[in-house]
């Protein structure tokens, strides 16, 4: 079983990394193309993401919305800055709910794993206080959305 | 996924960039009102506002030692967030298990990288 290995590095960084079953093209492919992103990166049940902008390019958008269909939602912002087909993308992103959260700058790598992927998400926050506070508020809202929903789904 | 709302609150109080600076500065030890403001260009009475946001969402509690109100942080409430934490990392793994799935599904190109 594949399992999530979330931890904290130094004082501003949180490492996260999971191995999958699928090439490293197909996993990039999974986290650029908007088609795939929505099919997964969704929220806890009654939730979706009608908005996906995805543009897999140095200085391309991302915009992701997130609403639960009763009024309430929030949405993400950020930058691509580098990308690496089909084995590292670095981007920028930040939160709003409603007040934009500081900018996270993420490195996500996608190394061959055997016949699988290993993928490594660096996450660097500006200060320590920001990032126990991303672990906290920025997960309440945003990652919980963004994740909780996978038992009902499947 | 049901977050107490007790713990809702928590999270709410930490919403905000002074509160957190608060608690950073009470995990190295107690302090008063006044030491608490000393960091911060708001008046005493804001820095009063945020630890009563604080102390309602039961991260801080306040003792009585002659005319000093030193604050000091929960421990307890603060090990509740790491369970909550924990709870939630479980929860990204789910969503990975989501996309185990999706990755499964998509037409591959390469022989031998299917599951």
């Amino acid at each position: 079983m594949n399992k999530l290995e979330l931890k904290t590095e130094g004082e501003t960084h949180v490492i996260a990394r999971r191995r999958f079953a699928a090439s490293p093209e197909l996993v990039y492919r999974a986290h650029t193309d908007p088609a795939i992103v929505q099919k997964w990166l969704l929220g806890p049940e009654g939730w979706t993401m009608p908005v996906c902008i995805n543009e897999a390019r140095p200085g391309g958008k991302i915009r992701y919305e997130w609403s639960n269909g009763k009024g309430a939602g929030f949405y993400l912002t950020g930058e691509y800055l580098e990308l690496e087909p089909y084995s590292r993308i670095v981007h920028v992103e930040r939160m709003f709910m409603p007040d934009a959260t500081p900018d996270n700058h993420v490195e996500t790598r996608f190394d061959p794993d055997g016949a699988g992927t290993l993928m490594t998400m660096r996450m660097t926050l500006p200060d320590a206080q920001t990032r126990a506070a991303m672990l906290a508020t920025g997960m309440e809202h945003g990652m919980e959305a963004s994740y909780a929903r996978l038992d009902a789904a499947l | 996924m049901n977050v107490g709302e007790n713990l809702d609150s928590a999270f709410s109080a930490l919403a905000d960039p002074t509160r957190r600076a608060i608690l950073a500065r009470l995990a190295k030890g107690e302090a008063t009102v006044n030491e608490l403001a000393e960091p911060f260009e708001i008046t005493q009475p804001a820095i009063s506002q945020h630890l009563k946001v604080l102390e309602d969402a039961g991260l801080i509690v306040r003792r009585v030692d002659g005319t000093r109100r030193p604050r000091r942080l929960v421990k307890t409430r603060i090990d509740a967030m790491d369970r909550w934490l924990a709870m939630l990392r479980k929860t990204l793994e789910q969503n990975y298990d989501r996309l185990d799935q999706v990755l499964a599904a998509l037409p591959t190109h390469q022989k031998g990288e299917s599951r």
